[in-house]
């Protein structure tokens, strides 16, 4: 890669803000509710851009742009209905009871609810996964700056090894998110996630940009792709008719249903943005104002990776003439034919290259593996300039950094009020709390560390961890929907559904296998008594599956045991909690009207691109 | 919270836009923006950028100022000189 002055500079420029917002945040500081909740005092519009961005990760945006070059816009299904309905929920009728119960956290707020063992559960298996997913994103990262050969140039100018790059990259990245969360807490992580939302707005337009340009516009893109491409909805009645693999009843339910609210309404990495917000309107406002660019990215991260495809190999020679780098690991051609990587390319997309022998990867039946996830860091070297080339990495650096970010202030916050402030030193003063924020902070960011070297030495950590999560996540919306919605749901009954929950999702995982996939990390390590066309079509299932064996579980459980007063419950269960009143406010600032609006926007979208 | 984000947003936008914009202006007509689909790239998108920074920062600074000028709560002091300019 060509980098230049220029591009070095803008890199450089951001950082010095990034730190730059965290010291200038740091006299603001006092008290353990400015650090850790932002002191309650932030306007809507920031909360709701921080809202997503906090979701807007490393792998969300190499993930989606890689499924948009394997699978095309049906992958916007994740935004669309897989995020919209759930935000829009969250917004109208769960936030009253996160901002209006004065629960500092989600844990706090299940204590509030039920009891402690329920919150014990949540908040250690929640600050569990917060650590291992920012050490995630950071092991991405490292990954990401060593394929590209980012550093290469500056390393070999100073003769540094350039095996040292790793290492670079993961204590760079931790450094930074540590300098400026220890300085200004949630708020500095949550303004940098607005200025990571801005920077990949920036980066990624001219890209789609100059690249639907290239290819002849949006009607030229529908010519060069197959037209399963550029429809969202065709082939839906039948799993085995469309890319994803998944028919319309698993992709409404597992997707739109149990896990995208499992994830939008319960989970305290986006839910803590909303708690920041300055007022109980605001904070219902977070969310709505997140869906409208929510919205809309499909077009900015989904849509390169369609063109990555497109883009014609013509070009693409050019390209690897000019910028060869990018398989400069490969070695020179031989006689065998796996070996030239060159030859199985799609688009801009490569094939997948073993390391060690150089030969292209193949699946079982010898047809050639592609790497997806570098349609979009390849869109952006075979488009971008020297210049615009340093927006471009700084916006895809940004939202690797912001990706950390949002776990390490959600778990400095759960580590510190409800696991180090419940059970291991109450009643100390204020001052003790928020030192021991900053502390967790450092903690935190070293466990990242410790997992992003873990995961380079052993193959599948990352797969396994994920995994683990989903087992963990798939069941949570049921404990929250019924806690919030059904007065007479128990404490014993939430956190017996809660495990169970748990249990059913990996038992339907060991007993179910996607096809054409071993048993083991993919399942069917008990037996194989079903097999889905798809792994993701195994996952949603699995979700299903932990989400109705909770619920079902709680509702019975809950049945044969004691309510609590409906005194006590006052502000935590929606039949005895006062409605809020929006007549006071202006008609387009109602939560209600806006939902409406963005629901219509959501099937005008989804017709568009049917 | 006393910082408005639009101020160091702003200024960041402004310069980097400035940069590229100041960039694409001396590398016209350069082959780098074969790339780009024959655009000079970094122009174009260096002015829009400076554009969007400079409106973010004239925003967060005139509601700044505003806030500065009222008087805190329950006294008829102004805020004291926060945010007064530069």
């Amino acid at each position: 890669m060509n980098l230049t002055i220029i591009d070095w500079l803008i890199m450089l420029l951001y950082f010095a803000f990034v730190l730059g917002i965290g010291f200038a945040l740091k006299r603001f500081m006092k008290t353990s509710k400015d650090f850790f909740q932002a002191g309650r005092s932030l306007p809507a519009w920031i909360c709701g851009l921080a809202f997503i961005s906090a979701n807007l990760g490393a792998q969300e945006v190499i993930g989606m742009g890689a499924s948009g070059a394997k699978y095309g816009i049906a992958t916007s299904h994740f935004y669309w209905i897989g995020a919209i309905p759930a935000m829009i929920f969250v917004g109208v009728f769960m936030m009253p009871f996160y901002y209006g119960s004065k629960a500092r956290s989600v844990p706090e707020f299940l204590r509030l609810r039920f009891d402690e063992k329920t919150r014990a559960y949540n908040a250690c298996s929640f600050a569990v996964m917060t650590v291992f997913s920012s050490g995630i994103s950071m092991y991405a990262m490292a990954r990401l700056i060593q394929t590209l050969h980012i550093f290469d140039s500056l390393f070999l100018k100073f003769g540094l090894p350039l095996g040292w790059i790793f290492h670079l990259a993961i204590v760079i990245s931790a450094a930074i998110v540590l300098g400026y969360i220890f300085l200004g807490g949630l708020t500095s992580a949550i303004y940098n996630e607005v200025l990571q939302f801005f920077l990949i707005v920036a980066g990624f337009l001219p890209l789609v940009w100059i690249g639907l340009k290239n290819v002849g516009g949006w009607s030229g893109l529908k010519a060069a792709l197959p037209v399963a491409y550029t429809h969202s909805w065709r082939g839906m009645t039948n799993a085995q008719n469309n890319p994803l693999g998944v028919e319309w009843f698993g992709l409404s339910m597992g997707l739109a249903f149990v896990l995208s609210f499992g994830y939008w309404c319960t989970d305290f990495l986006v839910i803590q943005t909303a708690m920041a917000s300055d007022s109980e309107e605001s904070a219902r406002r977070v969310p709505l104002i997140a869906a409208v660019p929510k919205m809309f990215f499909p077009f900015l991260v989904i849509l390169p990776g369609l063109i990555a495809v497109a883009t014609p190999a013509i070009t693409q020679h050019a390209m690897m003439q000019s910028a060869p780098t990018l398989n400069a690991s490969a070695p020179p051609a031989t006689a065998n034919d796996l070996s030239d990587p060159a030859k199985y390319s799609r688009g801009l997309i490569p094939p997948k290259v073993n390391p060690v022998t150089g030969r292209v990867m193949t699946d079982e039946r010898g047809t050639p593996l592609l790497d997806y996830d570098l349609a979009i860091p390849n869109m952006l070297l075979h488009f971008f300039p020297t210049g615009i080339l340093g927006l471009g990495l700084t916006a895809l650096l940004a939202s690797f950094m912001s990706g950390m970010a949002g776990n390490v202030t959600a778990f400095n916050t759960v580590w510190t009020y409800d696991l180090y402030q419940s059970y291991i030193h109450k009643n100390a003063s204020d001052s003790h709390y928020l030192k021991m924020g900053r502390w967790a902070t450092v903690g935190g960011i070293l466990l990242s560390m410790a997992t992003a070297y873990a995961a380079t030495s052993f193959n599948n950590i990352m797969d396994t961890l994920q995994l683990v999560f989903s087992f963990v996540n798939a069941p949570l919306f049921a404990t929250f929907l019924l806690g919030m919605f059904w007065k007479r749901t128990t404490g014993h009954a939430a956190f017996t559904g809660l495990v169970s929950g748990t249990v059913a999702a990996v038992v339907h995982h060991g007993l179910t296998l996607p096809a054409d996939a071993r048993p083991g990390i993919h399942g069917g390590w008990i037996t194989v008594l079903h097999s889905y066309p798809s792994q993701m079509a195994q996952n949603f299932w699995t979700a299903i599956w932990a989400f109705s064996t909770n619920f079902i579980l709680t509702v019975i459980i809950s049945l044969m045991t004691k309510p609590r007063e409906e005194s006590e419950l006052v502000g935590l269960v929606y039949s005895l909690t006062p409605k809020p009143v929006e007549h006071h406010m202006a008609w387009y600032a109602r939560p209600k009207i806006i939902a409406v609006g963005l629901i219509a926007m959501l099937i005008a979208l989804n017709l568009i691109f049917r | 919270m006393n910082l408005d984000l639009r101020i160091p947003m702003g200024l960041m936008f402004l310069i980097v836009g400035a940069m590229m914009a100041l960039f694409g202006l001396f590398t016209r007509g350069s082959a780098i923006y074969e790339r780009s689909a024959g655009m000079n790239i970094n122009l174009i998108w260096g002015a829009v950028m400076l554009v969007f920074g400079l409106a973010m920062f004239l925003l967060g600074r005139t509601s700044d100022r505003r806030a500065a000028g009222k008087p805190i709560e329950g006294t008829n002091r102004p805020l004291g000189g926060r945010g007064m300019g530069h």
